[in-house]
């Protein structure tokens, strides 16, 4: 039983490394670049509803559709500003710019809401389902995660595989020069797959802080390395591939701490990552070819 | 006239000197970043100290300036060499322990006496006669944790959980387990967590439960703790929980439920809500000017300020001596006087730069500190 209640723990901190990682492999897959202030949306996302629920009073699910927008706002702002100029700049420099992006999130954060850490009302309470007479319960935020997930991830796959716009994102994934010729906005297309990235980040920000709830400015920024590392895990671009990654990376620390040691279980998460790597280079689900989406 | 001139000039210059000149007073903390919250409660804590004895009659004044360093060595350092160009005679150090092990180098090596707040590594004072502390040095709390344990007989069965990429939870960690059996504790469980996995602990729970702890002993800050506190109850699980003073603090957090801490008991220098005059006078400056309690950091560095005041007093110093001479008066004071401060009284220090004074026992009880003893 203690197996299982250790497992059930690892899907649930998982389950928020996948949510987080879904919006790394998005933008990878299709704007070709590592977004490092994903997490610190994911920090502004949660800050928004942390104040709707617990200052205004607001219900929960309408403080995260309130952080959803603030943050699509936000992450096309941060498009429009930091990335767009740089569109046609080497890869290196939209790195450098993008960690720049996620440290000026997090000073800004500091300055508007100071680094006293703030403790994150559930959205959906503290509960939990009991199994087995109480031997194992699984908490109503982790089911939450999950189902959120699963959600996430089938409305991603149908918007890229049968929309006009999803289309668009195949061919910019595929090649943007390409894809302009062919009368795509490539612009627009980027803008708007940065703006359901962050979307997708206030979500995960609300559901982070709902099953970890200490919220500070740096709170997004480790998850989000974590998630990124999932994100690899499972082959970076593949949607599926990031849930499927953050569930064994949440699964393999878990374990790690409670059957290796707990001092070395990020060595050996990280010792999994290399192997995988070594064996698998584009990550469990990822595909070596050019489309990754 | 020219005479009257100069000679009024050469007046205006000593007096200059004497009375209108202050000490130079600089340190380095956390200002942004993480670990903000303990750099600006220290920061805040050694102003408030300075205004009031600026304002008092007395011929010692301060000129404070405070450096942000981030809780980063290296930047650290470029900040007290900031403050050495700026023209610092006494030091207050570093905030945290990792970048104060770096200024503390630097403040030995200058021949720039120290007096941190908070800094409370054992490393930050080993080897250097100019560099002494305010707060209790970690391997204390932990000798000091597992003693009052022992004595009062909280429990038998003692779990660990601390934080293994950390100077402060390590140092006292490691002297609670080496002093725990001489106390008749025993240690069934020892876990650890680090920064990047430090949000789920049902595995360390777990196993303080499997293994039948009555007491978990946390030496870490109150973050992580809120955490414990909370999945613990998840999980039903109830034992007694003992924290170190980075426990404080745990009850101002913004929107925790303050009944989670319910029972958690702490050994911590400074009790925001003791009815003494000088501990009232400092909150309520502290609330009118900042608009929040002020945690133990905050009372650390300003005890610091006052602590300095008392030593550059009774050494009779002035501001236009060098830094170096400061710091052998200093060096003198520190290890004969002894305080009374809002963070303990009868406060005295060793000639290791290690202070002496009572931890005090607390108890989270309707969510405010209640005194254990």
């Amino acid at each position: 039983m203690t197996f299982l209640n250790f497992f059930i723990s690892g899907i649930s901190l998982g389950s928020i490394y996948a949510i987080i990682a879904l919006g790394y492999t998005m933008v990878y897959g299709i704007a070709k670049m590592l977004n490092f202030a994903h997490g610190d949306v994911i920090m502004v996302g949660a800050y928004v509803c942390f104040y709707a629920v617990a200052r205004y009073e607001l219900n929960p699910f309408l403080g995260v559709v309130i952080a959803m927008i603030v943050c699509t706002i936000l992450g096309m702002i941060v498009e429009r500003l930091a990335y767009k100029p740089l569109r046609q700049a080497p890869s290196l420099a939209v790195l450098i710019t993008a960690i720049g992006m996620s440290y000026f999130l997090q000073n800004t954060a500091l300055l508007l809401w100071s680094s006293n850490p703030k403790v994150f009302p559930s959205i959906v309470g503290r509960g939990a389902f009991k199994l087995f007479d109480g031997e194992l319960s699984i908490s109503h935020i982790t089911a939450l995660t999950i189902i959120a997930c699963l959600v996430i991830m089938a409305v991603l796959t149908l918007f890229i595989s049968k929309t006009k716009m999803g289309k668009a994102m195949r061919a910019c994934s595929e090649d943007k020069g390409a894809a302009q010729l062919m009368g795509i906005n490539v612009n627009a297309t980027i803008s708007m797959t940065f703006a359901i990235g962050s979307g997708l980040a206030a979500v995960a920000g609300a559901l982070l802080c709902s099953a970890y709830p200490t919220l500070m400015p740096t709170t997004g920024s480790l998850p989000g390395i974590k998630a990124f590392t999932a994100a690899v895990f499972g082959g970076i671009g593949s949607i599926p591939g990031a849930f499927l990654g953050g569930l064994m990376l949440g699964v393999i620390e878990i374990f790690a701490k409670a059957y290796i040691s707990s001092q070395l279980s990020d060595a050996v998460v990280f010792g999994v990552l290399i192997v995988v790597l070594l064996v698998k280079p584009a990550g469990l689900l990822g595909k070596m070819t050019q489309e990754k989406v | 006239m020219k005479k009257i001139l100069v000679c009024a000039l050469l007046v205006l210059a000593m007096s200059a000197t004497a009375f209108g000149a202050a000490f130079k007073i600089g340190g380095t903390g956390p200002l942004t970043g993480g670990a903000a919250i303990y750099g600006t409660a220290a920061m805040r804590g050694a102003q408030i100290a300075a205004e009031e004895i600026n304002a008092m009659n007395i011929d010692v004044k301060f000129d404070l300036r405070y450096e942000d360093d981030t809780h980063d060595a290296e930047k650290a350092v470029n900040a007290y060499n900031a403050l050495k160009d700026w023209g610092m005679q006494i030091s207050l150090g570093s905030v945290t322990s990792k970048p104060a092990e770096a200024t503390a180098a630097e403040n030995f090596a200058d021949r720039i006496f120290a007096l941190t707040p908070s800094a409370s590594s054992a490393a930050v004072t080993e080897g250097k006669d100019n560099v002494f502390q305010m707060c209790f040095v970690d391997p204390n709390q932990g000798t000091a944790s597992a003693q009052y344990i022992g004595e009062k007989k909280l429990a038998k069965k003692v779990a660990v959980i601390w934080k293994n990429d950390d100077v402060y939870s390590k140092g006292v960690r490691d002297t609670f387990v080496e002093n725990a059996g001489k106390h008749g504790l025993e240690i069934v469980s020892e876990t650890a967590f680090a920064d990047g996995n430090d949000t789920d602990f049902s595995v360390q729970l777990t196993d303080a439960k499997n293994k039948g702890a009555e007491l978990v002993f946390l030496p870490m800050y109150y973050q992580p703790a809120s955490l414990i506190l909370a999945q613990a109850q998840a999980m039903g699980y109830a034992p007694k929980w003992f924290g170190i003073d980075g426990m404080d603090g745990i009850l101002t957090m913004e929107g925790f439920d303050k009944s989670l801490a319910e029972g958690v008991m702490l050994l911590t220098p400074f009790n925001a809500d003791a009815k003494d005059e000088k501990t009232q006078k400092f909150v309520k400056k502290y609330q009118e000017k900042f608009g929040e309690i002020p945690n133990q950091f905050a009372a650390d560095g300003y005890d610091c300020v006052y602590a300095y005041c008392q030593a550059l007093t009774q050494a009779k110093a002035t501001p236009d001596m060098s830094a170096e001479d400061l710091c052998g008066k200093m060096i003198e004071q520190f290890t004969t006087m002894t305080f009374n401060g809002v963070t303990g009284d009868n406060v005295r220090w060793m000639k290791n730069g290690e202070v002496t004074k009572d931890p005090k026992g607390m108890v989270i009880k309707n969510g405010a500190y209640v005194g254990l003893d």
